[in-house]
């Protein structure tokens, strides 16, 4: 019954926030000046005076090309500050320089908005690597995202693209810094330790030796939720008690991950001068979200009958690899979460959930479309809108159009490309990983499947949570995964932005009673079905070889 | 060709069945990626019903044979589909191309004379002789001369047309024939590239290509099929990890099963079968681009005359002037009518036929019928009492009076200049130096155009009516037709204007013509439609022609071109759609062997795992042939809004390939099962 509530309450919360959130984001980006520039303008006007910015707006290339440029040079440099962090300053643990393979697996990490870690943060990164190098890019990237979207959004509505490093430096001003840095001390009021101290050690009850990992946790921590990032400073991430204390902590680290991407159909919606349009997309992303805790909760209150039949109570539901301070419900409910909004923070071990249950966080995954990712998500579920539209737009006899612009063969093609990413990037890697590298994979038959599944399902989709389990600090893994999440980040956003750009050079067809509309509730059940039927189905085979046949074969 | 409208005899079956076999050849398949895919399918599962064990397999000889057998079929009747509607179309080529006869010209040649020759010698500029009796050798204008020409050949149509020279009725095709008199014809192409020519290319589709949503759809179902690929391809692996060995031909099936092939093997046979349809309607589309960009049609420009109206003016009232009650006004006009054979003098006897009047036949006896003549204006009947009736302008009928000593009535200016301001045209009735009354003459809205216009904005269509009237007659007749928007005292120049001005609101405009003036616009027009009757300029500009002249057709051609893009995406909605399906029965089945916990997900409980496996690859191939008629007919199209339409076709083709396949695949699988 309290956790009903505790889970209504956060939803509602959700909810509430999301309307207002999403007008904040299309003011914060918008192209023509509003009443923000007073708040934000003087020390954003510095910026770009002080990196040569010259406002205006990018064609689609122009804009593309700045995205993957600047990020590829913070890549380089970030690698750099990796390899050599034993020479550099804050480094009172005296952490060593970071292997190369693993060091490149790590930055793209970070620069994609994954945040898989193949290390562990409390011993693998000095306090500067953490703050210069994590931080900082648990800024851009998802500062990335948004402007991605924001451009693609405003070439789907038919307006110029805007100027990447503009977008780029108001993410920044704009949204994520002032929510972080309010949040960060929210954090530390809760107990979250915020220090350059090193670790502490201390003398536990029967005599022995610990040490006490500790650090700037707290600005890390607003910041690895808002963003969408999920990395966490300990290597158990925010099931750690510091970096999780309490349920009001870990409502408010949902509430940061679901923000941004429960806001963006609103800003959409606003963009595109038609409020319905982000809406269908809101309610449609909500329900698939629904149905997705739904299962999971069923799934792990359900204990494991093989447990059950030992004689072990199981009334509090499968509490194996969560803290008993969160419990099932509030587990289950972070686990949807931290998967729909490809956040990958968890505050339990998705790999001990039930097979069902574990199944929800890696098909969340699978489709990204369940509200996903900093901008990315959004893209994607653009992506999905785009299709269902050139599927089932024909049937009322007119060339498919969105938002007044025709869908044809150059846009098609584009859109055809990137579906096949996806898909690609899941499948084949984790075939080459079960046929060559099954050493490295903790767990024999179906749950190893799903443990090689999960990693580049998680790489693939930016969100980065893991199913553990895995020998993944070795080559295979962190090459494979690097090269998946990079791919995974960039070619749909050139994609996509290519395919803004080509309807925004069209001229808008002037909508009439015969045009097919794109904010109906019989919209909504078009995208949903094909977000089922192209999305899920291609995942359906290697589900029922991973979860499905786990759950199967469980015996009692 | 009109002779030739089912077209589904025999002959082409036939011809299909074999063309069907001759396109499974590699190099024609390739062009069909979803297509090819299968046939690479059924070459392996070839090679293992020969060498059951050629990738270490384990599934027995005559699974293989049947799987391979069942690809088979499967190319086969995706084939067919195509060389169906491919063969209907040369059918129509051909009875063209019996049209196309060696025919002698005689051709002009200065002082020689005439000179006969081959048709096939001619060129660009010649002029010929042509008498009647005699083929016309070649596309030509009349440049001399008026004659009457039999047209059948081409449009189908019996009632011989007459050409003359200069003016919209100039041109003549070759291949229709001269009835009577003769003409001198200046050739206006070279042999091979006539109207004839190049309709025979089209029909035959010789010159057919991929038209933009065709090729955009045609990616969207390589990258599907590249998907499922992968699907597939990553399975082995997948199943080696657990010690589950995935027999070969059994991933072909489920790779076949779920690649678009129903939409990939019927999606060129839609988009002839809708040309098709163009052109049993005889309207001839130059491209496959132009019958689907009627169906993306947001204006239609139509003319007045001919196309919303008759064009010639009918008698709608009798109205009475100096005190003449109106029954003597229907009376006297009736009688200055009897012997008019001028539609206006049939539909005075008609509107006086409607108010129980009829002709008294003792006032025509004996009296002499004066015909309407330019200088007069008049027509009448000199009756054998010696009185003279007349009908005709006003003006003429005016003065007409004056000189028989009479008065003009004082309300006949006022009551004739009221039918004028309100679009009609007045003819004056005298008897002798009486003036009667007028006849209310109007161009009448043909039946049913009212209805048609309502249909047009229920799609969401608007429709401009371009007229020479002045703005008061046009808005009458533009508001009694229901049109959305009219241009009165319109030129040529004026309707390009409005096509522009359309075009650069993102809109597409339909309009149809048939003058010179008319070919900057048909050539400007997303959808020009040319009258076969009309000038080769208008012809050459327009991207469709319609054989039989009614330019009011231009209304279903949008019909067509929007149920050939509805029935493409049905089909593909309902191939994707079948997916769900497929995979719930072949899914299990893969690995219910070494997982017999799969079971459950056997939700239709198929027999056995090879059953199951078989119907759904039975259920894939036959649901191609069902669909045929479907692609060809097209779906069931009723003009209505967006919503309506959407929410029809998602249930049908939606919903129902989501169900429809679970029925088919049980119902094959108990067959299958009582046949085993």
């Amino acid at each position: 019954m309290m956790a009903g509530l505790s889970i209504a309450i956060t939803l509602l919360l959700v909810l509430l926030l999301a309307k207002p959130a999403g007008l904040y984001l299309y003011r914060a980006y918008s192209l023509e000046p509003t009443g923000l520039d007073r708040v934000f303008g003087p020390a954003e006007r510095l910026i770009y005076r002080l990196g040569g910015i010259r406002p205006g707006s990018q064609s689609w290339k122009a804009y593309a090309a700045a995205l993957i440029v600047s990020n590829g040079v913070m890549l380089l440099l970030v690698y750099a500050v990796f390899r050599t962090q034993a020479y550099l300053p804050l480094n009172p643990s005296g952490i060593a320089n970071m292997e190369p393979r693993l060091a490149f697996n790590t930055t793209i990490s970070f620069m994609t908005n994954t945040n898989l870690q193949h290390y562990s943060g409390e011993s693998g990164l000095s306090y500067l690597s953490q703050m210069i190098a994590i931080v900082f890019m648990m800024f851009v990237s998802p500062a990335t995202g948004l402007c991605a979207a924001m451009a693609f959004m405003r070439g789907l509505a038919g307006k110029p693209m805007g100027h990447f490093f503009v977008d780029l430096v108001r993410s920044i001003t704009r949204v994520l810094l002032p929510i972080a840095f309010v949040l960060a001390l929210v954090f530390v009021a809760l107990g979250v330790p915020q220090t350059l101290e090193p670790s502490a050690a201390a003398q536990t009850l029967e005599g022995g030796e610990q040490t006490i990992a500790r650090g700037p946790v707290a600005s890390l921590l607003a910041i690895k939720e808002l963003g969408n990032n999920g990395g966490g400073h300990m290597g158990v991430n925010s099931a750690h008690p510091f970096e999780n204390p309490d349920a009001i902590s870990n409502l408010l680290q949902m509430l940061l991950m679901l923000l941004v991407p429960t806001a963006l159909p609103f800003a959409y919606g606003k963009l595109v001068g038609n409020p319905k349009q982000g809406r269908v997309l809101f309610v449609s992303m909500a329900l698939l979200f629904v149905v997705m805790l739904g299962v999971s909760l069923t799934a792990e209150q359900e204990a494991n009958p093989a447990i059950a039949a030992l004689g072990y109570d199981s009334g509090q539901g499968s509490m194996e690899g969560k803290e008993t301070r969160f419990g099932v419900p509030q587990s289950a409910l972070y686990s949807v979460v931290t998967t729909a909004s490809e956040t990958g923070a968890v505050n339990s071990m998705h790999d001990s959930f039930t097979p069902l249950g574990g199944m929800v966080p890696l098909m969340n995954m699978m489709l990204n479309t369940v509200f996903g990712g900093s901008g990315v998500g959004l893209m994607n579920v653009l992506l999905y809108a785009l299709m269902a539209v050139f599927l089932s737009g024909l049937m009322v006899g007119r060339t498919p159009e969105f938002l007044g612009k025709k869908l044809e063969g150059r846009e098609m093609k584009l859109i055809a490309l990137t579906l096949l990413v996806q898909p690609a990037l899941i499948l084949l890697p984790t075939a080459a990983a079960l046929y060559a590298y099954p050493d490295t994979i903790s767990n024999p038959g179906y749950h190893g499947l799903t443990q090689a599944l999960y990693e580049f399902t998680s790489s693939a989709a930016n969100n980065g949570s893991g199913f553990e389990g895995l020998g993944d600090n070795t080559p295979f893994w962190n090459l494979s995964t690097g090269i998946v999440m990079y791919l995974g980040r960039y070619v749909s956003i050139i994609t996509l932005l290519a395919v803004a750009g080509s309807l925004a050079a069209k001229k808008a067809v002037p909508e009439t009673i015969g045009t097919f509309r794109t904010d109906s509730a019989t919209f909504g059940a078009v995208f949903l079905g094909t977000v089922l039927i192209v999305g899920a189905l291609t995942y359906f085979p290697s589900l029922v070889l991973g979860p499905i046949a786990e759950q199967l074969t469980l015996k009692p | 060709m009109s002779q030739n409208r089912s077209t589904l005899g025999g002959p082409i079956v036939r011809q299909a069945l074999k063309e069907s076999v001759l396109k499974l050849d590699p190099r024609v398949m390739v062009r069909n990626p979803v297509m090819f895919v299968v046939e690479i399918g059924f070459a392996v599962t070839l090679l293992l019903a020969v060498v059951p064990d050629a990738f270490g397999g384990g599934t027995p000889a005559w699974f293989n044979v049947v799987v391979a057998a069942i690809l088979l079929v499967t190319l086969l009747f995706a084939n067919f589909a195509e060389a169906l509607a491919e063969g209907r179309g040369k059918a129509q080529a051909d009875s063209l191309k019996r049209s196309k006869r060696d025919v002698v010209a005689f051709r002009e040649s200065g002082s020689a004379g005439l000179k006969e020759v081959p048709a096939s010698e001619l060129r660009k500029g010649d002029v010929v002789r042509v008498e009647a009796g005699q083929w016309i050798p070649g596309d030509g204008e009349v440049i001399e001369g008026l004659a009457s020409v039999d047209e059948s050949a081409i449009t189908g149509e019996s009632a011989p047309v007459i050409k003359e020279a200069g003016g919209d009725f100039s041109s003549v095709t070759g291949g229709t024939k001269v009835l009577s008199d003769s003409i001198r014809v200046r050739m206006t192409s070279d042999p091979g590239e006539s109207f004839l020519d190049r309709m025979i290319a089209l029909v035959e589709g010789a010159k057919r290509q991929k038209t933009p949503n065709e090729i955009a759809l045609s990616t969207v179902l390589t990258s599907l099929t590249l998907i499922f690929l992968m699907v597939v391809a990553s399975l082995p692996f997948l199943g080696g990890f657990l010690g589950v060995k995935l027999e070969v031909p059994v991933l072909i099936a489920l790779l076949v099963c779920l690649i678009p092939t129903t939409i990939g093997g019927l999606l060129s046979a839609i988009g002839i079968a809708g040309m098709d349809r163009v052109t049993q309607f005889n309207v001839i589309a130059m491209s496959g681009k132009a019958v689907e960009a009627a169906g993306d049609i947001n204006t239609i420009i139509l003319d007045k005359t001919g196309t919303i109206t008759y064009g010639n003016r009918m008698a709608s009232e009798f109205v009475s002037v100096g005190g003449w009650s109106e029954t003597a006004v229907a009376e006297w006009a009736l009688a200055g009518s009897v012997k008019d054979e001028t539609p206006e003098g049939r539909s005075v006897v008609e509107l006086a036929r409607k108010m129980g009047l009829s002709a008294d036949p003792a006032l025509a006896e004996g009296g002499e019928w004066i015909e309407f003549r330019a200088e007069t204006r008049m027509s009448g009947l000199d009756l054998a009492d010696g009185r003279c009736v007349r009908k005709g302008s006003v003006d003429a009928v005016k003065t007409w009076a004056r000189q028989k000593g009479g008065d003009v009535p004082s309300d006949l200016d006022a009551k004739s200049d009221r039918i004028a301001s309100a679009g009609g045209t007045p003819l004056a009735v005298a008897v002798d130096e009486k003036i009667v009354g007028l006849i209310y003459l109007k161009d009448t809205v043909k039946p049913g155009m009212k209805e048609r216009f309502e249909q047009m904005r229920q799609m969401g269509i608007r429709t401009i009516m371009c007229t020479g009237d002045n703005p008061l007659t046009a808005q009458t007749i533009a508001r009694e037709a229901g049109v959305d928007d009219f241009i009165a005292e319109s030129r040529p120049e004026d309707k390009i204007a409005v096509i522009k001005r359309e075009q650069a609101q993102g809109k597409l405009v339909a309009m149809t013509g048939d003058g010179t003036n008319d070919a900057p616009a048909l050539a400007q027009a997303d959808v020009g439609i040319a009258m076969n009757s009309g000038t080769t300029a208008a012809k050459e500009a327009a991207n469709m022609v319609d054989l039989d002249s009614d330019p009011s057709k231009i209304i279903e051609v949008v019909a067509i071109g929007k149920q050939l893009l509805m029935t493409r995406g049905a089909l593909t909605t309902f191939s994707i759609a079948n997916d769900v399906a497929k995979y719930f029965a072949i899914i299990p089945a893969m690995f219910m062997a070494a997982i017999p916990q799969m079971d459950v997900l056997n939700i239709m409980r198929l027999d056995s795992p090879m059953s199951a496996i078989l119907s759904a690859l039975i259920f894939n191939a036959i649901v191609i042939p069902l669909l045929i008629p479907l692609a060809m007919k097209g779906v069931a199209y009723k003009p209505q809004g967006s919503a309506a339409l959407l929410r029809r076709n998602l249930l049908v083709y939606g919903l129902g390939g989501v169900i429809v396949p679970f029925a088919g695949i049980k119902l094959i699988d108990l067959a299958v099962m009582w046949m085993v």
